[in-house]
């Protein structure tokens, strides 16, 4: 507890945190200037969004499928790792995957939008498949072996 | 009730064993030189567009100081444009599960009681909010701008570059207060290689789950995710088989075509409402205006000029581009000559047939129009123009933002801007 209190307290820290704001103040007058409703909208709805939604959802289903595996405990990584890549491709690359932008993406750069959802369910499949495949290894090396412990 | 472990100001509501200052620390130092980098390429792509040079080429008239660094964009070397756009989106694409694991990592300091213990703190946390909010809307608008998903509230060129400047503030001042700490807690952590230290810090939970992965463990699937972003969006930038790889970016996997004229297209003839009856070679002449006057070209006439060819890359801002290819037209310095600046080719003014979009003109600079490589091209790769690479004749420059190599080119006005 003392070295937060260290830090707040110093005056060189009011200095910073003033010069920061001009500096917010100038640019934020010129990013409001359009539509000052929807872009402050868009900035502090995205961190609650993150901080509200995305965040408490991922970590619930983690839970859950730390829960649901119970005392398979070493089976997490194999179902947290793929699924968690899987996730990561789907939220960045969603326009594409959704097929929400197919008309514009597809007059705009004469490229077919119809790849893209086959493609990630292809690399999702590669990385269950994949994931599964190190686990029947894992699990057949334990059971021949029986190593003392496993990490 | 502030210890109530079911409310998330408790700190005994946060169990997860991997949170503490060492892997916070470590993410953020990632963090910082990746946001560092992305900045700085940001800014030099907005000055890849010589804003400074015409109100066309300007989305962001109102930048004021924000434009203090601006410089006269070279023409060398020919790939500089590729180069920083690719290191910028690809980069801001590898960042994003680094970004992620960083805020869950401090995600307990959200909830924290009181929720300020002084000014200076509050201020902070304000500050944190443009930090979080302004950082995410960076990243979220980039990653759906280079899907074409146009839904935020606004023109993507001044919302990204208005939003980089009020994040990068907020930035500047979290690094600074927060830097000397995570320096000390890397070494001091490595030092003493130990986890007595992290007891004493808030980020450490009370009540620790059972682990299931070790923060090392953690960091490797953070790099994992990391990679998998970065492996199937780099090869976007390079042509043939390498494209291939890039599975999900927007300009990965197969050319829209086969052929001389089979690479990547940023907009359609179709997409930018070009009318084919407006670009036979009856109806379409080129109009060069200078200090001699004016003169109408037909592409035969053009044709019979002298023509140079110079291999050069097609770069978009969205973080895509093809490797070189081989241009052969009239040079602009020629063109110039045509109109009265022999010797001494100043700014031009190009505009197209195109009905819209935000770059249907564009200004070039004189040290643009002087390079001997600037053409504007009538054949590519040893083959006519196709419609979609801008037939009858498009603007190509060593090292300039795609959509300052006009296509469909109407009209070029010589002279300074």
């Amino acid at each position: 507890m003392r070295r937060p209190r260290i830090l707040v307290g110093s005056p060189l820290q009011l200095l910073l945190l003033a010069c920061s704001f001009a500096l917010t103040a100038y640019a934020g007058v010129r990013l409001l200037a359009d539509d000052w409703f929807g872009v402050a909208l868009w900035v502090v709805g995205a961190a609650l969004l993150h901080d509200l939604v995305l965040l408490p959802l991922y970590a619930a289903a983690d839970r859950a499928v730390v829960r649901g595996l119970g005392a398979r405990r070493e089976w997490v990584p194999y179902v947290r790792v793929p699924a968690a890549l899987s996730a990561l491709l789907l939220l960045v690359w969603f326009p594409l995957i959704s097929g929400a932008v197919e008309r514009r993406y597809r007059s705009a750069t004469g490229l077919s939008p119809d790849g893209f959802l086959a493609r990630w369910l292809l690399i999702s499949a590669v990385l269950f498949g994949g994931s599964a495949l190190l686990l029947v290894l894992r699990l057949r090396r334990a059971t021949k072996g029986r190593p003392p412990a496993v990490h | 009730m502030r210890d109530d472990p079911r409310l998330p100001s408790s700190p005994g509501f946060w169990r997860s064993p991997l949170r503490g200052p060492w892997f916070t620390s470590v993410l953020g130092l990632v963090l910082l030189v990746g946001i560092t980098v992305l900045f700085v390429t940001g800014l030099v792509s907005y000055a890849a567009y010589n804003p400074d040079l015409s109100p066309v080429n300007d989305k962001t008239p109102e930048k004021g100081i924000l434009g203090f660094y601006l410089f006269a964009w070279p023409t060398n070397p020919h790939w500089l444009y590729r180069l920083n756009q690719g290191v910028h989106v690809t980069l801001g694409v590898t960042l994003i599960p680094v970004l992620l694991a960083k805020l869950w990592s401090v995600i307990p300091r959200l909830f924290a009681l009181p929720p300020a213990r002084s000014l200076a703190h509050a201020l902070e946390r304000i500050s944190l909010l443009l930090l979080v909010g302004g950082g995410l809307f960076e990243f979220v608008t980039g990653v759906l701008n280079i899907q074409l998903d146009y839904v935020f509230p606004g023109s993507f060129y001044p919302l990204h570059f208005y939003g980089a400047w009020v994040f990068f503030a907020a930035f500047v001042a979290h690094a600074l207060l927060k830097t000397p700490v995570v320096l000390r807690n890397v070494r001091q952590l490595r030092e003493e290689r130990g986890e007595k230290r992290e007891e004493t810090n808030d980020l450490v939970t009370p009540r620790p789950a059972e682990p299931t992965v070790s923060r090392r463990g953690a960091l490797w699937f953070v790099g994992g995710g990391s990679l998998l972003l970065f492996a199937t969006t780099v090869g976007q930038n390079f042509d043939g088989p390498l494209r291939r790889t890039a599975l999900l970016a927007p300009h990965g996997g197969e050319d829209p075509g086969s052929g001389p004229n089979g690479f990547q297209i940023n907009k359609t003839a179709a997409y930018a409402g070009i009318d084919p009856a407006e670009t036979g070679e009856d109806a379409w002449r080129l109009v060069v205006t200078g200090r001699t006057g004016t003169v109408r070209l037909s592409r035969a006439r053009l044709a019979e000029l002298p023509l140079h060819s110079s291999a050069l890359p097609i770069a978009c801002v969205e973080g895509w581009s093809t490797s070189d290819q081989w241009w052969r037209g009239v040079r602009l310095r020629d063109l110039a000559a045509l109109v009265g600046y022999d010797g001494d080719p100043p700014d031009v003014f190009v505009e197209s047939l195109q009905r819209h979009g935000a770059f249907r003109s564009a200004a070039l600079s004189a040290d643009q129009v002087a390079d001997p490589r600037s053409l504007l091209a009538l054949y590519v790769n040893g083959e006519e123009l196709s419609p979609d690479h801008g037939h009858p004749a498009r603007v190509i420059v060593p090292a300039a933002p795609g959509v300052l190599n006009t296509k469909w080119v109407a009209r070029m006005t010589f002279g300074d801007l």
